[in-house]
């Protein structure tokens, strides 16, 4: 399939129904909304669900109910309407149904801005609602990215039976460039042993079934325990098999600049510009903000010399690079809030005067 | 009466028994509580419909979090007040499964009411089992918004005030009003003749969603015995003399593709 301009609201909307997304409930905020609306054409035109749901509290147990029939199911939204979701993802979670969210990040806090940001960074990171749990968080930095992890999206969750996050940033949902959707997916009509379909679809022989439940209850605490610990099992092999990150002039890097998504993308230019003069940086480029490949950042930093993290937001990831990093290296950050992209300048002006103290630390250290 | 030798047992005549769409074990429900009333009716109902493989629960969370675990067929426990919204979900996937919510006041009137009336007002092919017991059980007997003026509850001490909460919320009266809904109707558990009346709308209720006419709901006025103070008989009083005067038992909205079966009621 050739290459078309797309814009990255409807190139994510049209791989996720390619992927075989069965159904879509969904509800308009800004920099998200052209994906809903371009599901609300193709999905109906395919026979599938297409629901505008009456608020994102709604759209998200929605997203519940159709999960636990085990069809492929999304939803999308923006900063303030993820917040609102919070409470279903932890059901989700706590059922261990599979489930893809879309979050094209906003400037908050409160209503905030409709620019782009990484500000949800913590919100789907760290704590995608009550209890302990984490979604598989893809960053990608660029549409032809977002294509092809939204078809991994729907892979992974079914296949860990988790909920997966596409989380991208105003700039990508917005912007225009030219990329390659994936082909038609046959549709896999077979729903999971565990669904709720009803007893009947599920005969075998003409014997009756056992009826299948979708809850997030363990009164006992013994129970609640042992389900826990089935559930960080799971994460653990999600961190073991899935961490996901890009380098560029990595080897002989003395300072690391990290990003992910847009500020990723700005940074790759200005690690490019750097190198032009001479300055020993690279770029580390987390693709999956959870698992967070600290592995690899604990091992970058046994000799690098420094690191910057760049984000559009406070500083949040910048936490889980410091404790990768630990006292190895120091860790400088740049941030851009109220939805305002980093400007590359900004980011090898900085580059330049770590680069330039620690040569004279270098120096201090010969002597 | 002559007695029947063991070997001619099988001619005795099955008059009463555990219906099908209810698991053999015991609730959690405290003594006299009409929560278990329903449930049997409902079962009785799926039974007699032959509906059993197809049902699908959505449970609220409230005294009837763990519905699931006493009726045998495929369930899932919502959050709460999100149950028409879970619903949905499972219905739009599943368009020729008969999916029901059961749910409380608290969970379906306060927290949960812009799902219940824009489930409704969509008219989702769903229906909506509610039940009115005034308060909120689980959580030790709190005011809902369907309790009653002046009535005493852990979180209205002096008694219900209209001043400062309003008046109680009458869901079968306002869901009558929305144009996706075809059935609407209250009833209530008190005694046996009301309880029969009850099990009529609930079959009527499953039926409006078998033949896909739209959203039907069935308020069941329904006591707490526990909560309000009482024993289990002085509570079905206070449903009978208390709570219908203020909720009127009747049929808010009948389509007309339903009339026929009035003459059941
Ligand atoms: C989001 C959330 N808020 C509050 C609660 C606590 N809670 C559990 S049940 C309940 C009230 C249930 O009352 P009702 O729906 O009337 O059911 P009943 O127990 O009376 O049958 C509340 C407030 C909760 N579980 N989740
Ligand atoms: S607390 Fe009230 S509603 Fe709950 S089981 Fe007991 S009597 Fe029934
Ligand atoms: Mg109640």
């Amino acid at each position: 399939m050739a290459k078309e301009l797309l814009k990255g609201n409807v190139a994510i909307a049209e791989a996720a129904v390619r992927a075989g997304c069965e159904a879509y409930f969904g509800y308009p905020i800004t920099p998200q909304t052209e994906l809903l609306e371009h599901m609300s054409k193709r999905m109906p035109e395919l026979g599938r669900v297409f629901l505008q749901a009456e608020s994102e509290v709604a759209a998200v147990n929605m997203v519940y109910g159709a999960a636990s029939a085990g069809v492929r199911v999304m939803t999308s939204s923006s900063s303030p309407g993820i917040s609102l979701m919070q409470e279903g993802f932890s059901y989700i979670a706590g059922s261990e149904v599979p489930a893809v969210v879309v979050d094209v990040m906003r400037g908050g806090p409160g209503l905030g801005n409709i620019q782009p940001s990484q500000a949800d960074y913590n919100q789907v990171v760290k704590q995608a609602g009550h209890g302990d749990f984490h979604p598989i968080v893809l960053a990608p930095s660029t549409i032809q990215e977002s294509i092809d992890m939204m078809v991994l999206s729907f892979d992974l969750a079914e296949k860990y039976r988790t909920l997966v996050f596409m989380v991208l940033d105003g700039a990508i949902g917005q912007m225009m460039e030219p990329a390659e959707l994936p082909p038609m997916r046959e549709m896999n009509e077979k729903r999971p042993s565990w669904a709720l379909t009803g007893q009947s679809k599920r005969r075998l022989n003409g014997r009756l079934p056992d009826k299948n439940v979708v809850t997030s209850i363990h009164l006992g605490g013994d129970e609640l325990n042992a389900f826990n610990e089935k559930l960080q099992a799971k994460l653990a092999q999600i961190t073991a098999n899935e961490v996901r990150y890009e380098e560029s002039y990595i080897e002989d890097a003395e300072i690391i600049v990290v990003a992910f998504g847009t500020a990723g993308r700005v940074a790759g230019t200005a690690v490019k510009n750097l190198r032009q003069a001479n300055v020993p940086v690279g770029l580390f480029r987390p693709i999956t903000l959870w698992p967070f490949p600290e592995k690899r950042l604990a091992h970058l930093a046994e000799r690098a010399k420094a690191f910057l993290v760049v984000e559009m937001n406070a500083g949040q990831m910048l936490h889980d690079v410091r404790e990768a990093v630990g006292c190895q290296a120091p860790v400088e950050f740049l941030g851009r809030m109220g939805g305002l992209l980093p400007f590359t300048n900004d980011i090898e002006k900085e580059v330049q005067t770590i680069w330039r103290r620690s040569e004279v630390l270098a120096l201090h250290q010969q002597n | 009466m002559v007695m029947l030798a063991p070997n001619q047992q099988q001619t005795e005549k099955l008059i009463y028994e555990r219906p099908h769409s209810l698991e053999e074990v015991y609730t959690h429900y405290c003594p006299g509580c009409t929560h278990g009333i329903a449930h049997r009716l409902i079962a009785e109902v799926i039974d007699e419909l032959d509906i059993q493989e197809r049902t699908i629960l959505v449970a609220p969370v409230g005294c009837a979090v763990f519905a699931y675990n006493y009726f045998a067929f495929d369930s899932a426990e919502a959050a709460h007040g999100r149950a028409p919204a879970m619903a949905t979900g499972i219905k739009r996937v599943n368009p020729d499964s008969i999916v029901f919510t059961y749910q409380g006041d608290g969970d379906l009137a306060s927290i949960g009411i812009a799902e219940a009336i824009h489930a409704a007002s969509r008219g989702e092919q769903l229906t909506v089992i509610f039940i009115n017991n005034a308060i909120y059980g689980m959580t030790g007997g709190q005011m809902a918004p369907t309790s009653l003026l002046g009535q005493v509850t852990t979180s209205s001490p002096t008694g219900r005030d209209a001043q400062a909460t309003g008046q109680p919320m009458r869901i079968a009266e306002m869901m009558a009003g929305l144009p996706g809904v075809v059935y609407s109707v209250r009833r209530s558990l008190h005694d046996a003749r009301h309880v029969i009346q009850a099990k009529q709308a609930i079959k009527t209720a499953f039926e409006a969603q078998m033949q896909g006419l739209g959203f039907s709901i069935v308020e069941l006025l329904s006591s707490c015995p526990t909560n309000w103070g009482m024993s289990p008989a002085d509570a079905v009083h206070w449903v009978r003399d208390e709570m219908i005067p203020v909720y009127p038992l009747g049929d808010y909205k009948v389509a007309e593709a339903l009339q026929n079966k009035r003459g059941r009621n």
